[in-house]
């Protein structure tokens, strides 16, 4: 089985404050990956790291084989193969949701604008929003928009998904809409690394944990083994917190 | 360069008589405009009905047509109906009426925002109208107004240049009396153009300076 | 007040009128394009090209528009022969072009860096996303201050009097002079047509705000 993502030894930097200090990791086709990690610990920028939203100050990022870290790739070109879902939905506001989806395919992929169009009613189709794609952002809830944002990242057929912190800025009622929408992507076949508090989602489709802390895994491993005899100290600790706010349920409610 | 800078030399002399005319113009405006926009602002915030529309309807007009026609009508309309100005005279009426229409309505503005909170701690304290108008309103509302005014200044000493069109013997004028006798046009006015570049971002800094200096905490824009 | 003068050489005006016009079409297009261009280079831009933006923009802003127009005509018309409005056009676009900036900034800076971020993350480049992403959302939000900037300069195309330009207020003048008299009727006639081409410009700002509104977007976006 063929890696689809490989970051080797990644160092970030703001400022004087090292906030990623060598993260290793890797993906295989189909896997997914669940980072956890008190916050501040530099989980977002490691993922943008990933798409050099935020490029690293050392360290390798490969893509199928291709070295996105090389300032001779096309990072425009990487990017379309890489899907990004944000914690704060970040949709076009200008646009409906259809138009969110297939701007992309539309601009970036250069494709004719009714094959775009359906494309996106596909994706839409697929998280289970069709009927509003006529919407706006603004006259959407946030779960609603946060599928919107999934649908866009699966409309450009990426290698990989990122996911950062996608319902953390739900209320509570609308969690379980995008967990239901993430699972299935999940089983679907897609690559996907994701950071989350969702442990119900961790539980049922990762292949593996990993806990991130101060820039650093601290620990990965099976998400079975990872609750139930997790190996450090902090890692004990952490679990013990989380599962205390956020319960153990696989639905979001 | 060297003999644009001799001819720079030469010539700031009298273009300098003329900045201390602009200036003169400038603080005549801008003391007179704020008192005039003072007035306009209350008389649409406190004004009796028919007051108010005067008022209103004055600024709108002023607001709404260029500064040169206004300029142009005090000083050649009016004295075809016999009432004759000097042009510095006429200069200064018509950058006076021009600003304080603006000014009035940033005026207005802070004194309708503080309006609405102090008005009722000042009656519940005996004050009547004219008291708290002097003594809570208009002390809050002269500092809110700062910074919107103080643009208003900046803009209108750049206006002062519109005198020139009537003939005012500011610092545009003296230029145009330099470059008709030595026919280096481009030259003079380039040279009036860093003049101005000088003498406009020199007032820009110190006003944003003044206004840092009279903030105060909690006092933003918001009312 | 003789209105039977107003008829009669109402078609002249209204030629001096149209020059008008042609003059707030174009100066404002051009202010429009550079404008925008500067706002992206101060906000998208490097270090270099952010300060140069920036300086550009202050020495244009400080600079009155009178002494912009006659630099504009002794310079231009030095290297090209060229006629009086089109010299009135690029002066004054060069100096809408500073203002504009200042809007569009100001619009670029309030759009929320997410946008920005979710349009990189799905290939665009930075320009692709400013094209599509960033400036559609900039434009709606901008309507309002550019409305500000519009009524501000077409009233000083009254300016271009200064260079020959045969505009309305120059017409008027000649028609005072070989009329002997009338000067304050023509001249309140001048300042109302300014007036209502503001007014007109205004309608039709008001009339595209609406139109290109889109639901839930003028406050936030997100519930």
């Amino acid at each position: 089985m063929q890696d689809i993502l490989v970051t080797k030894n990644i160092h970030r930097s703001f400022g004087a404050l090292e906030v990623l200090k060598g993260v290793s990791l890797s993906l295989q086709k189909g896997e997914t990956k669940v980072i956890i990690g008190p916050s501040g610990t530099g989980k977002s920028t490691f993922l943008r790291c990933i798409n050099q939203l935020t490029p690293p100050d050392k360290g390798e990022v490969w893509l199928e084989g291709i070295e996105v870290t090389n300032p001779k790739t096309d990072i425009y070109k990487i990017r379309q193969q890489i899907g990004m879902v944000f914690q704060h939905f970040n949709l076009f506001n200008h646009l409906s949701a259809l138009n969110n989806v297939s701007v992309g395919l539309h601009r970036v992929k250069k494709l004719e604008k009714n094959e775009a169009k359906r494309m996106g009613l596909e994706a839409l189709d697929r998280v289970g929003i069709r009927d509003k794609a006529d919407s706006y952002p603004a006259e959407l809830s946030g779960g609603q928009q946060q599928r919107v944002g999934i649908a866009r990242a699966l409309a450009m057929n990426p290698k990989v998904v990122l996911f950062d912190e996608p319902t953390s800025a739900l209320d509570p009622e609308l969690i379980g809409e995008v967990l239901e929408v993430m699972i299935k992507v999940a089983e679907e076949g897609m690559t996907i690394l994701a950071v989350t508090h969702e442990m119900g989602f961790a539980r049922s489709c990762a292949e593996e944990i990993i806990f991130m802390e101060k820039g650093r895994i601290l620990e990965q491993g099976d998400p079975e083994k990872f609750f139930t005899e997790p190996e450090q100290e902090r890692t004990k600790e952490f679990l013990h917190k989380i599962t205390e706010l956020y319960g153990n349920s696989k639905e979001g409610g | 360069m060297i003999e644009f800078l001799t001819f720079f030399w030469r010539i700031l002399p009298d273009l300098l008589a003329g900045l201390q005319v602009t200036l003169e113009l400038w603080g005549i405006s801008v003391v007179f405009g704020f008192l005039g926009g003072l007035l306009l602002a209350l008389a649409r915030v406190y004004g009796a009905k028919p007051i108010y529309y005067l008022a209103t309807g004055w600024i709108e007009f002023i607001r709404g047509t260029p500064l040169l026609v206004q300029l142009f009508i005090i000083y050649y309309g009016l004295a075809d109906v016999g009432i004759l100005f000097r042009p510095f005279v006429a200069a200064s009426i018509a950058l006076i009426i021009n600003t304080s229409s603006y000014q009035a309505e940033y005026i207005r503005g802070a004194i309708q925002s503080i309006q609405s909170g102090q008005r009722v701690a000042a009656e519940s304290i005996g004050m009547n109208r004219i008291q708290m108008i002097r003594f809570i309103i208009l002390p809050q509302a002269l500092r809110i107004v700062i910074p919107p005014c103080s643009n208003e200044w900046v803009v209108m000493l750049k206006f002062t240049s519109l005198a020139f069109l009537v003939t005012v013997q500011e610092m545009m004028t003296k230029g145009e009396i330099i470059a008709n006798r030595t026919f280096e046009f481009l030259k003079v006015y380039g040279i009036l153009a860093i003049i101005y570049l000088i003498v406009v971002l020199f007032f820009t800094y110190s006003l944003d300076f003044l206004e840092r200096k009279l903030e105060v905490p909690g006092l933003g824009t918001r009312g | 007040m003789n209105l039977g003068l107003l008829a009669r050489e109402g078609p002249s005006l209204a030629q001096g009128a149209l020059v008008v016009i042609k003059i707030a079409a174009g100066h404002l297009t051009l202010g429009l394009i550079g404008g925008i261009t500067l706002a992206i280079m101060q906000v998208y831009g490097g270090r270099f090209a952010s300060s140069i933006s920036d300086i550009i923009q202050k020495i244009f802003r400080s600079i009155p528009v009178l002494v912009l127009l006659i630099m504009a005509y002794f310079g231009l018309t030095r290297l090209v022969e060229m006629p009086a409005i089109i010299v009135a056009i690029i002066a004054l676009g060069v100096r809408s072009m500073a203002y504009q900036s200042q809007v569009f900034r100001g619009g670029f800076k309030a759009v929320d860096p997410g946008q920005m971020e979710s349009a990189l993350s799905i290939g665009m480049t930075k320009l692709e996303s400013i094209r599509f992403i960033i400036l559609p959302q900039v434009l709606r939000k901008v309507i309002g201050p550019w409305s500000n900037i519009f009524n501000m300069e077409v009233k000083d195309i009254s300016l271009a009097y200064a260079i020959g330009v045969l505009e309305i207020l120059k017409r008027g003048r000649y028609i005072i002079r070989y009329t002997h008299g009338n000067s304050l009727l023509i001249y309140l006639s001048v300042a109302l047509f300014y007036f209502l081409l503001a007014r007109a410009g205004n309608t039709i700002l008001y009339r595209l705000e609406a139109l290109l509104r889109v639901p839930g977007f003028e406050g936030r976006g997100d519930s």
